[in-house]
């Protein structure tokens, strides 16, 4: 067996796990680490700008991929700047490993020079965590990491490491397998169940199949698109499962929840069969939890058994990986011999999208509609772009106004609703899939809190492209102000909004302005014909667009606005 | 709401105590008693967990445990169907004139003294959380200068073992 220093085990055991690219910033703790990093022919290491941005960016990067994201910090202020993406990581079940260095061994706990306690800190919002407190612990404790964080429901793995441990020799030894006695992974799921299930949904009149996250994370969108095609039954994906099922596909009722189509909420609200898949009864998604579809037998199936019940009790539960579940399903509802008797009902939802398309008013005032923006992006750009937002109004119109045909062409942040993420995510995800296109969209708020990145990737070689909606106010904040709080703008006028185009320019990318709809497309062709540059397109859009549909916070999905002062009517036998 | 009585079997390593607390107070559960120990197997800690929650949330607080990757087991013990015991020190206050009257008391509940001052005595005491509940408030009277409970610790009757089954299970997996 070979003697290496920590470090040298680290980065090996970091490229043994199958990890391409670290992304991180180096600092006292973790400086023995990037001593052989420097020498790692297989583990590329790209310097961020702040470690938000290597934690998002390693986030991105697992989301287009599909494999583990790896990003290392320093300890103290570099391990808690770790703390957003991380949350977010968590709740958006993204398999990230983080890496932070500690103070040495002998100074925990004397608030030492940048210590902090960040497996503390990360407790709970790591699927877990590690502090290393011996080098020979370090090959196995990278593998269990890798392993936790891609198995089961992903999560974040954070692995604390001090400093002398990096520096002290021991034998690397690769564990031959994992000793884990208390981490159980289900995956076949219950066979008596699964037959419950479909015959729930052969009987069923109103059924839905819920399409969540955890479809995507399955890797399970054939499978989907099977037994969608085999029941008949119409199709709604959340804002995590976008492109698990093609939008142009005449089964989509699209996106339900809070900005959802009128046809997704109202398809949940008045169904007697919901089978949710993947999904987990966000608050976004039910509105008013005790009012969400009062006819639905719900049948859920989940990797996680905690999210079966947890917010709405289940009639089948169903614990199992999404594609082993529709892959039974298929087989089970193939053995029912009949389909659901559903036309009555689709007659319905589509009365309800031909009435209730997803749309928007120009505005008065003349100015460019950011959703004019938006529609023509995700045309130009087309299906096979990977769409990156940040969160807020134009994360919900991209959500909206883009056909997304594939799966993971779309990433943001759903669970956490991190502002700040679409600009180092669209460099992780261009660093996986070099040969894809990324465009990200943001909003000007978003945008001012991780633009940095850009300087990375101009120096990386990461060419990005930049969508920035730039209205000059926190919209979505706005935009409630507007409606719940009697158009008192508190703060969300942000007054002075830098030159994108000049700020594009000191960052080595290329800067784009477009002001007026005349421009959109010639624009967006511009930014697509840079090939050698990051490029961002300074958008400056009308500050009064509103993001539409809406039901409002903790209101019945029943009382869902289509537009400002328009409710639909669902009267006409209707009883939800 | 009521009281639940779980007993946990974790794998015995650093913060695990940490872990389990927190993924109660983190859902606004307060932990009535707590009581962790090694097991018969030195690798394995066992934790007497003593919670008052309604079902529902109970069961979401047992899922989450479960989802713990140090957590082996969890088993929620029926008073009825398990011995459960508290262990409390108590030192009260015995001068000349009351401490035939305190040592009286001692011997009805079956406590013993472990410790004689001049004017007190420690008095230790196992039982159920009523038996220790009773034994209180009939030494209050004469003044109680001290006292420290252990958490509960419980264990199902009849042969089988809780911790047995969870190695085998672990075993299986492994």
């Amino acid at each position: 067996m070979e003697n290496l220093t920590g470090a040298q085990s680290l980065v090996r055991a970091l490229a043994e796990a199958g990890a391409e690219v670290v992304f991180g910033i180096p600092g006292g703790a973790i400086l023995p680490a990037y001593d052989p990093l420097l020498d790692a022919k297989d583990l590329r290491h790209i310097l961020v700008r702040h470690e938000q941005g290597a934690g998002h960016a390693a986030e991105g990067y697992a989301q287009a991929t599909g494999k583990v994201g790896v990003c290392m910090a320093t300890s103290g202020p570099g391990a808690t700047n770790l703390v957003t993406p991380i949350a977010d990581a968590y709740m958006d079940s993204v398999p990230l490993v983080a890496i932070t260095g500690q103070v040495p061994s002998s100074s925990i706990g004397t608030d030492a020079f940048q210590e902090a306690d960040i497996c503390g800190i990360t407790l709970p919002i790591t699927k877990h965590n590690y502090l290393v407190q011996d080098a020979r612990d370090i090959p196995r404790t990278i593998a269990e990491a890798f392993h936790i964080a891609s198995t089961g429901r992903p999560g974040p793995v954070l692995v604390d490491v001090p400093k002398d441990i990096l520096q002290s020799m021991a034998p690397y030894e690769w564990p031959a397998s994992l000793d884990l006695p208390g981490y159980r992974v289900a995956s076949k799921p219950h066979g008596k169940q699964v037959a419950q299930a479909a015959s729930l949904m052969v009987s069923a009149r109103r059924p839905v199949l819920y399409v969540g996250g955890g479809v995507l994370k399955a890797r399970a969108a054939e499978e989907l698109r099977v037994l969608a095609e085999l029941t008949g039954i119409p199709v709604v994906t959340t804002l995590m499962a976008r492109g698990a099922f093609p939008d142009s596909h005449p089964q989509h009722l699209g996106m339900p929840g809070m900005h959802g189509t009128v046809a997704a909420v109202m398809a949940l609200q008045k169904s007697d069969l919901i089978v949710c898949l993947g999904a987990r009864f966000d608050d976004r998604v039910t509105g008013k939890l005790s009012t969400f579809a009062p006819d639905a037998a719900v049948v859920h199936a989940d990797i996680d058994p905690a999210e079966i019940g947890k917010n709405r009790s289940a009639d089948v539960p169903i614990v199992g990986d999404a594609r082993e579940v529709i892959a039974d399903l298929v087989v089970a509802f193939q053995g029912e011999g009949r389909k659901p008797d559903i036309e009555a009902w689709w007659a319905e939802l589509d009365k309800m999208r031909a009435d209730y398309p997803l749309g928007f008013t120009e505005p008065e005032d003349g100015s460019l509609a950011p959703q004019h923006v938006i529609t023509r992006l995700g045309q130009l750009c087309g299906p096979d772009a990977i769409y990156v937002s940040g969160v807020g109004q134009h994360q919900m119109w991209a959500s909206q106004f883009i056909s997304y045909e594939k799966p993971y062409t779309w990433l943001n942040s759903g669970g956490l609703g991190t502002m700040g993420y679409a600009v180092p995510a669209a460099m992780g995800a261009k660093v996986g899939r070099p040969d894809a296109l990324v465009v990200a969209i943001d909003g000007d708020g978003c945008f001012q809190m991780t633009n940095q990145e850009l300087v990375t990737c101009a120096v990386e070689g990461i060419p990005i492209k930049v969508a920035v909606i730039n209205n000059g106010s926190l919209g979505m904040v706005r935009q409630w102000q507007n409606l719940f709080y009697e158009s008192r703008y508190s703060n969300t006028d942000l007054k002075y909004v830098p030159d994108f185009v000049k700020l594009a320019d000191a960052y080595g990318c290329v800067g784009l302005r477009c002001e007026s709809a005349g421009d959109v497309d010639a624009t967006i062709e511009k930014m697509l014909s840079v090939d050698d540059a990051p490029c961002v397109v300074d958008f400056r859009v009308g500050q009064d667009a509103q993001v539409w549909p809406m039901v409002p916070a903790g209101t019945s999905n029943s009382d869902i606005r289509y537009a400002r002062d328009v409710r639909p009517d669902f009267s006409e036998g209707a009883d939800g | 709401m009521t009281t639940h009585t779980l007993s946990v079997l974790v794998e015995n390593k650093p913060g695990v105590l940490a872990r389990v607390a927190g993924l109660f107070s983190r859902r606004g559960f307060n932990i009535d008693s707590l009581a962790v120990g090694p097991t018969e197997h030195p690798e394995i800690s066992r934790m007497t967990i003593v919670v008052s929650v309604d079902d529902l949330p109970l069961e979401q607080v047992t899922k989450q445990l479960n989802k713990l990757v140090n957590v082996l087991k969890i088993v929620e013990l029926e008073p009825a169907l398990s011995v459960q015991r508290e262990l409390l020190l108590l030192k009260v206050r015995a001068d000349v004139q009351t401490r035939s009257h305190v040592l009286e008391t001692v011997q009805l509940f079956r406590a013993k003294v472990v410790d004689v001052a001049t004017d007190t005595v420690t008095v230790e005491a196992t039982g159920t959380a009523d038996k220790l509940d009773a034994l209180i408030r009939v030494l209050e009277p004469f003044g109680i200068r001290e006292l420290v409970q252990s958490g509960m610790v419980a264990v199902a009757r009849g042969s089988r073992s809780m911790t047995d089954r969870a190695l085998r299970a672990a075993e299986r997996t492994a």
